[in-house]
């Protein structure tokens, strides 16, 4: 969220629109029949095809950006396909999970997705969160809860705005 | 203190005497493999030189290998486009280790990269596959990235930021009972550590059964490993990896064992003995909800499928053709058989043991990944209920969200085809 967004829409910004429960793996967020699909500006259409409330959310609407998807743990296991990433991304979504598989998050950072771990968030779809770098703030139950900041090696490529423009800037160091 | 396998290897990967998991190194990859996916990661390595003004080369295109099993032959004209895509930028960037469409060297990329002697023991490599933890087996740091990664790695040779593991230890003593196989060790050790117990962190093999392990089995247990969360599942090489690289794959120059030392630090340690293991399934929809076959026999199936890079060697169609030679797979009950490569294809043609299973009733499909993963062929009905020796068993996995999927050994898979309900093979 930034400074210059009105109280109203940061508010809506930060919108649980979905739950799910632990180890969802990125055969559910992205099902492999739609592998074939590769180019990040085409996977959205697919994400969580089998779930009829998602597919809801986006034929409504009501998918705003920075809508968080709530999960439990082991967010993202299975297949290392960055589909299941380049889809959320696309939607400009924020995972918020106990915990996430290794590939899903190094994925995720590398295409800039929004993923917060925190292992003891409790919220129900409809709450309006706020998250900060070490903490979330459930507003509608007024809940606080720590949030695991990610490895300094892994937000140096958040920083850089994905890995696509970190290596590059390392390619840019390397004698041609 | 001493270093775990993978400490050793990305040691010397970094140049250093000595590294410890928690720090963050830049390892040199020796082999770097994709499969249809390719045609994303070619994407994002274009992404990548945009607007720098430099040539986009692949660092060293001797260690790229591409192999195509995903889509094999293509199912649509919008996958052989992306294969058409990366076949013209392999001919473009000189990358020799790629496998086409074709029987006389395809095959699944798990099966394809042992078989030709890609992978040695010590080798970093990084494959956009989660499965390739398969290559642990022969003492390789082999893991999944994705297809960014992959363009990054392309671009400049190494894993940027990589944190190394922690590892876990995990001893396997004791003689595997009869009809007991590899599969029913990892699954068992799946349903002991969960499905995120070893995320994170590596699986190191070790005890006399693993010893006493075939290649061949020791790939089923670093393949699967990836479903514990593993980063890797690593079995120290050692004369049966030597064996299987020079007798094989093929392989003539000398051959480097990389061994954790003695007193390496693990996270945990797991013992097992192996004499207790009974065949083990995997029931719906999690790989983790592991029971004994048992206690779910007589459970009625549809589809029963033999094969994949997990079980679909060799040693697993010889199991399977042992138990069917001269029977028929039931009534109802449609049985799929793909081999992992194309050489375990002729092998297994040449023994006999495919043209007993097509005897059974059992289908003999082209190798590769096939429906293990819902993309290609054997899709299933709403409601059927499927048997396979695959990996993976998440709602919708095999293409239906409205079916189901039980993972076990070929044994398992080959006794249930002849009743049509899952058997206990013993």
């Amino acid at each position: 969220m930034t400074a210059n967004q009105g109280t109203e829409s940061a508010a809506a910004a930060s919108q649980v629109v979905m739950k799910l429960g632990d180890d969802i793996s990125t055969d559910a967020i992205y099902p492999g029949r739609f592998m074939a699909t590769v180019l990040p500006s085409e996977t959205p259409q697919y994400a969580f095809a089998d779930y009829p409330e998602f597919r809801a959310l986006v034929k409504d609407g009501s998918l705003a950006a920075g809508s968080v998807l709530v999960a439990g743990s082991n967010f993202g296991c299975g297949s290392s396909r960055e589909q299941a990433a380049s889809a959320l991304r696309g939607f400009n979504l924020t995972i918020v999970a106990r915990g996430f598989a290794r590939i899903f998050l190094q994925n995720a950072i590398n295409l800039g997705l929004q993923v917060v771990a925190c292992d003891q968030i409790e919220a129900s779809v409809g709450d309006a969160l706020e998250i900060s770098s070490e903490r979330l703030f459930n507003k509608t139950t007024g809940k606080r809860f720590e949030t695991q900041p990610l490895p300094a090696a892994r937000q140096a490529i958040m920083k850089a705005g994905g890995l696509i423009a970190y290596t590059r800037q390392r390619l840019l160091k390397k004698p041609h | 203190m001493g270093m775990t396998i993978v400490e050793k290897i990305l040691a010397r990967a970094t140049g250093r005497p000595f590294v410890k998991a928690g720090e963050v190194v830049e390892p040199a990859v020796d082999l770097a493999m994709s499969h249809e996916n390719g045609a994303l990661v070619i994407n994002q390595f274009l992404e990548i030189y945009k607007g720098t003004g430099r040539e986009a080369k692949i660092w060293d295109p001797q260690r790229v290998a591409i192999i195509f099993d995903h889509r094999v032959p293509a199912e649509s004209a919008k996958t052989a486009t992306n294969q058409k895509k990366v076949r013209e930028f392999v001919l473009s960037q000189g990358i020799s280790k790629f496998h086409d469409i074709r029987g006389d060297e395809g095959g699944i990329c798990h099966q394809v990269l042992p078989e030709f002697g890609y992978v040695r023991p010590g080798y970093v490599v990084t494959g956009t596959d989660s499965h390739t933890t398969t290559h642990g087996a022969l003492g390789a740091f082999a893991f999944g990235i994705g297809a960014t990664e992959m363009a990054s790695v392309w671009t400049l040779g190494t894993v940027l930021n990589l944190e190394i593991p922690g590892t876990i230890k995990i001893v396997v003593n004791g003689r595997m009972p009869e009809h007991v196989s590899p599969k029913d060790l990892i699954l068992h050790i799946i349903g002991t550590l969960t499905a995120q117990g070893a995320n994170f962190q590596v699986i190191e093999f070790h005890g006399s059964t693993i010893r006493a392990m075939s290649t061949s089995g020791r790939l089923v247990l670093c393949n699967m490993s990836v479903e514990a969360g593993a980063t890797s599942g690593i079995v120290p090489a050692d004369e049966e990896t030597v064996r299987y690289l020079k007798k094989e794959a093929g392989v003539t120059d000398a051959i480097d064992l990389v061994v954790p030392d003695a007193d390496a630090s693990y996270t945990r340690i797991v013992e097992i003995n192996a004499a207790t293991l009974s065949p083990q399934i995997a029931c719906p929809h999690a790989v983790d909800n592991v029971k004994p076959v048992e206690a779910v026999a007589g459970t009625k199936i549809q589809q029963i499928v033999v094969g994949s890079c997990t079980n679909g060697r060799l040693d697993d169609l010889e199991a399977a053709a042992r138990i069917l030679k001269g029977k028929k797979v039931a009534a109802g009950v449609r049985m799929l058989v793909f081999p992992a490569s194309w050489r375990v294809y002729k092998e297994a043609m040449k023994a006999g043991y495919l043209g007993d299973l097509a005897d059974a009733g059992a289908v003999i499909v082209n190798p590769g990944c096939g429906c293990c993963l819902g993309v290609h062929q054997g899709a299933l009905a709403d409601g059927d209920v499927a048997l396979s020796t695959t990996n993976r068993n998440f709602a919708g996995r095999m293409g239906n969200p409205k079916s189901e999927v039980y993972l076990c050994s070929p044994e398992v898979a080959a006794a249930s085809a002849l009743t049509g309900v899952i058997r206990d093979p013993r």
